[in-house]
């Protein structure tokens, strides 16, 4: 049973092999890029704007709204950042209900190098608002004998990234695989509908927890500003 | 050939226990997550957006053993090491 799509082989030529994964992913880049071109190819700030700027602009706005939400700071530095990694979930996770399409999300390959990529935008964004010594002080905060575990617990989220949305893709083929075998009346198409909602909220959760482990390496002036707020 | 036998049930008795005992945490876990957070939205609906955005977090914090348990079952029946050397080693005697 092929349960990657690491496993689907389209070419091989001896010194390196296209899998599914590969295939899946620049091929739903090159949709991103090329919708998004045609799209903001003739933006206008009219009073009437064509709907495919309407959804461009609800879902840019959407996350910098998030994004606000969650550092308290101005969205535009993460935007580019969490943003392509939801907008690239997504689409990744709601395309895999087209026939023949492997989702490159289900393939753990593709989640760790999504994940490796939050693992070090973390201190490349914290370093861009404080310095050094004050970024290496965090993971001595308690007490020093804490620096193990913060050391530990800073890879073990990355693994938990990339495993999580690895393990709710992968489920969703297994189960639909399985119920082909057991009933293939109706159950999978119910079992598929059921994997569309899961695949759009890991792509929420992944993109939203990027967003707190970046916000949590931020320098904390603004937080303080909050907490002496008085109490409503 | 006993050897090979023997890999192969204990690894489906293992997936099988693993999925099991390793599922049962974490659904009280997440039952408890949002049974809390059903009443935080009862007792103060203008902070809706803030505990579901909450919620969503420790959903997916508390669900990721249930995920790992659910990976090590995956593994033990469809890539298991330890039978992929049984087999490995039986065809080569």
């Amino acid at each position: 049973m092929k349960f990657s799509p690491d496993q689907f082989i389209l070419v091989d030529w001896g010194w390196g092999r296209l899998n599914a994964t590969i295939v899946a992913t620049w091929f739903e880049m090159a949709l991103l890029v090329v919708v998004c071109w045609l799209v903001t190819r003739k933006l206008s700030s009219q009073a009437t704007i064509s709907r495919w700027q309407n959804l461009l602009e609800v879902v840019v706005s959407g996350i910098a709204d998030h994004i606000r939400d969650i550092t308290r700071q101005k969205p535009e530095p993460f935007l580019p950042f969490v943003g392509t990694l939801f907008i690239f979930i997504l689409t990744s996770n709601i395309l895999s209900v087209v026939p023949y399409y492997q989702p490159p999300t289900a393939s753990l390959s593709t989640t760790s190098a999504l994940a490796l990529c939050v693992f070090v935008a973390v201190p490349v964004f914290g370093l861009s608002t404080r310095s050094l010594g004050s970024y290496l002080h965090e993971y001595f905060k308690p007490t020093v004998f804490m620096l193990p575990f913060n050391i530990l617990g800073e890879i073990t989220r990355t693994f938990a990234l990339a495993v999580r949305l690895y393990g709710n893709l992968m489920s969703g083929t297994v189960i639909s695989f399985v119920l082909l075998l057991i009933m293939p009346l109706i159950f999978p198409v119910v079992m598929n509908a059921l994997g569309l909602l899961t695949g759009a909220i890991q792509a929420y959760i992944f993109a939203l927890l990027a967003m707190v482990y970046i916000a949590s390496a931020l320098k904390h002036e603004e937080k303080k500003v909050i907490d002496n707020e008085p109490k409503k | 050939m006993e050897t090979v036998q023997l890999i192969g049930m204990i690894s489906v008795l293992a997936a099988g226990l693993c999925i099991a005992i390793g599922s049962i945490g974490s659904a009280i876990g997440e039952g408890m997550a949002a049974a809390a957070a059903l009443n935080a939205l009862a007792q103060q609906p203008d902070q809706g957006g803030a505990i579901t955005r909450t919620l969503f977090v420790s959903m997916a914090m508390i669900e990721s053993t249930a995920i790992y348990a659910f990976v090590v079952s995956m593994i033990l029946i469809f890539a298991n090491p330890f039978w992929e050397y049984a087999i490995t080693h039986a065809a080569g005697n």
